[in-house]
């Protein structure tokens, strides 16, 4: 089954927003929030939880202050400045620990214990639109590329079990692992991008991310009205970089409407804005069957 | 002093703010730009950068002949990145996180450092305006690592000169958001007053309270969604030192890759402000609050 995933490199351009109109359009996907850090999604889809699970990952250190002998061994050897001294003995910091296990490993009093990490919530949701998948690290947690890897896990099995066609995710800012997590062999990564400096910019990097792990990219330019200089320059990048344009999105107060009235776009009115993703839908599809087709 | 210009979610204008702030500052600063993900800082401050330096990390190498098959390093690995398949020993350096365990328990002088490329780190100059950034490697998937380094470089321009520094922070509220403000004296955390904005501040306030430094909220594109934000602000007593008026010609200049504070008197001064009650909070002093007349 197809799966597409929303990106965009630079955060704040509409990924949330283009995600709640595209599952609308696309009557009933299995949906994936997997900005696991800062989710939104669920405002604009008001999810009902079926199933909730914890998520564990990793481990932490933790000195314990009667045990601990003051040697400092473990502060020599952390590589993260997590152990820092509190008089006479160590203590770990919590934000700072990766959970290396190293000064677990070498304190000769054996005073550090190793306990897991409860690090976020999952879970199953129904939603008008579809049946959704999300959770919500806790914060501070390791934006790891694991619980993304979850969630698109039971997103698949959930397709299987309804016999959904489509799984259509939200992914994540940025480049590093949760966004990598999320683009492993997915069909099609939608990449909406806005007409600025940064926003070429992180399309740019954001292309070159999909173009390393083989996964074709397809772009909606959101805001196009509000530079046609830049517009112009994404345009050129995406003919350079052989990404389909599928929809210019003008500025549109609807959007922010839209989700101050808790809907996606193309539900709240059939103005422009809808008008576009309406169009960039159609295409999208055209574009995951060519794939299949190949 | 230390500000350290953050936010939940992305897009609020983070890069603008710490831009605006940098322009205005009024005394020598460094801006640092800590979202190596996704580094726009330098497209609006635009600086000449002087030096650029490779930013590694330490990664294990086998020793072809010296490996007794022991086990103890893959033991210890937490991050599969090293495997001992019956009496081969594999590494997987993409996975390797530095910690040095490998190389520190090996009985056998099996193991030797090697490195990865994590990406740039890079200085320059902006007219007064001292610049430092990190920009990550395209496939390299961490990024606490490189931001541990380009801190360690603030720390060395802080150290050499009695400079500030602003730090544009990558979105979120988990470890590399968290670890862009571990050093900051003072923390503000950019939103926009639609749902996400809220959602996102409340995770932002959340994660970034158990550090104990000082918070204030700017409110950008103040007057395009509702007074939700300000509520919450009032709820949790967050000062709201700024509300930036939502304007078209605020967006365009954006657009153009203007910088805001530059943009006219009124948001030059906007910013001013901004910055003398962003150097009261990181003093400890009482923030005064500073709402638009918009509502």
């Amino acid at each position: 089954m197809p799966e597409i995933v929303v990106i965009s490199g630079k955060g704040g351009t509409g990924k949330t927003s283009v995600t709640a109109a595209l599952a609308h359009l696309a009557e009933q996907p299995i949906i994936c929030d997997l900005d696991v850090d800062a989710p939104d999604l669920h405002l604009l889809l008001q999810p009902r939880s079926r199933r909730q699970e914890e998520f564990r990952s990793g481990f932490e250190a933790a000195i314990d202050p009667l045990a601990c002998q003051g040697c400092g061994e473990c502060q020599t050897r952390c590589r993260y400045g997590a152990i820092t001294p509190k008089g006479e003995i160590y203590a770990a910091d919590p934000f700072r620990c990766e959970g290396c296990k190293v000064c677990v490993q070498f304190c000769p009093a054996q005073a550090i214990a190793f306990n897991e990490r409860h690090c976020g919530r999952w879970q199953i949701s129904d939603t008008r639109l579809g049946a959704m998948v999300h959770a919500q690290l806790f914060p501070g947690q390791e934006n790891s590329g694991r619980l993304v890897a979850l969630l698109r896990q039971q997103a698949k099995a959930l397709a299987k079990a309804r016999g959904q066609a489509l799984i259509l995710c939200d992914g994540a800012p940025g480049i590093g692992c949760p966004v990598i997590s999320s683009l492993s062999g997915v069909d099609l990564a939608v990449a909406v991008c806005e007409p600025t400096p940064s926003g070429l910019h992180d399309l740019e990097r954001v292309a070159q991310l999909c173009e390393h792990f083989r996964v074709p990219v397809a772009v909606i330019i959101n805001k196009h009205d509000l530079s046609p200089d830049r517009t112009r320059e994404i345009e050129d990048l995406c003919r350079l970089r052989r990404m389909p344009l599928v929809a210019q999105l003008p500025f549109d107060e609807a959007v922010v409407k839209a989700m101050l009235a808790g809907q996606a776009v193309t539900e709240y009115d059939d103005g422009p804005i809808s008008q576009g993703l309406t169009q960039a839908w159609q295409a999208i599809q055209a574009l995951t069957r060519d794939r299949r087709a190949a | 002093m230390i500000i350290a210009v953050a936010s939940g979610k992305g897009g609020t204008g983070k890069t603008t703010v710490s831009a605006s702030l940098a322009q205005v500052w009024g005394a020598p600063v460094v801006a640092v730009d800590l979202d190596v993900e996704e580094p726009n800082l330098h497209l609006f401050l635009r600086p000449e950068i002087n030096s650029r330096q490779q930013a590694w990390l330490e990664v294990p190498r086998v020793v072809e002949g010296a490996c007794t098959a022991c086990g103890a390093c893959s033991e210890l690995c937490q991050f599969k990145a090293i495997s001992l398949l019956g009496e081969v020993l594999l590494t997987f350096p993409e996975m390797c996180h530095g910690c040095g365990g490998c190389l520190a328990v090996c009985p056998s002088g099996a193991l030797a450092p090697d490195r990865r490329e994590l990406g740039e780190i890079l200085w320059g100059r902006a007219g007064e305006i001292c610049f430092l950034s990190g920009q990550l490697r395209v496939g390299e998937a961490m990024s606490p690592p490189l931001m541990r380094q380009v801190r360690q470089a603030l720390g060395a321009l802080l150290a050499a000169a009695g400079r500030d520094a602003i730090i544009d922070s990558p979105p979120g509220v988990s470890c590399p958001a968290v670890s862009a403000v571990m050093d900051a004296d003072a923390i503000l955390l950019v939103t926009e007053p639609t749902p996400f904005g809220l959602h996102d501040l409340a995770l932002a306030r959340e994660a970034f309270t158990p550090l104990g430094k000082p918070l204030a909220v700017a409110i950008n594109r103040a007057g395009l969604g509702d007074d939700r934000v300000r509520e919450f602000c009032q709820r949790e007593n967050l000062p709201i030192l700024v509300e930036i008026p939502f304007a078209r010609q605020a967006a365009e200049a954006y657009a153009r890759g203007q910088v805001l504070a530059s943009v006219s008197d009124e948001y030059r001064q906007l910013f001013s402000q901004l910055a003398q009650d962003m150097r009261q909070l990181a003093a400890g002093e009482p923030a005064r609050e500073r709402l638009a007349a918009h509502a």
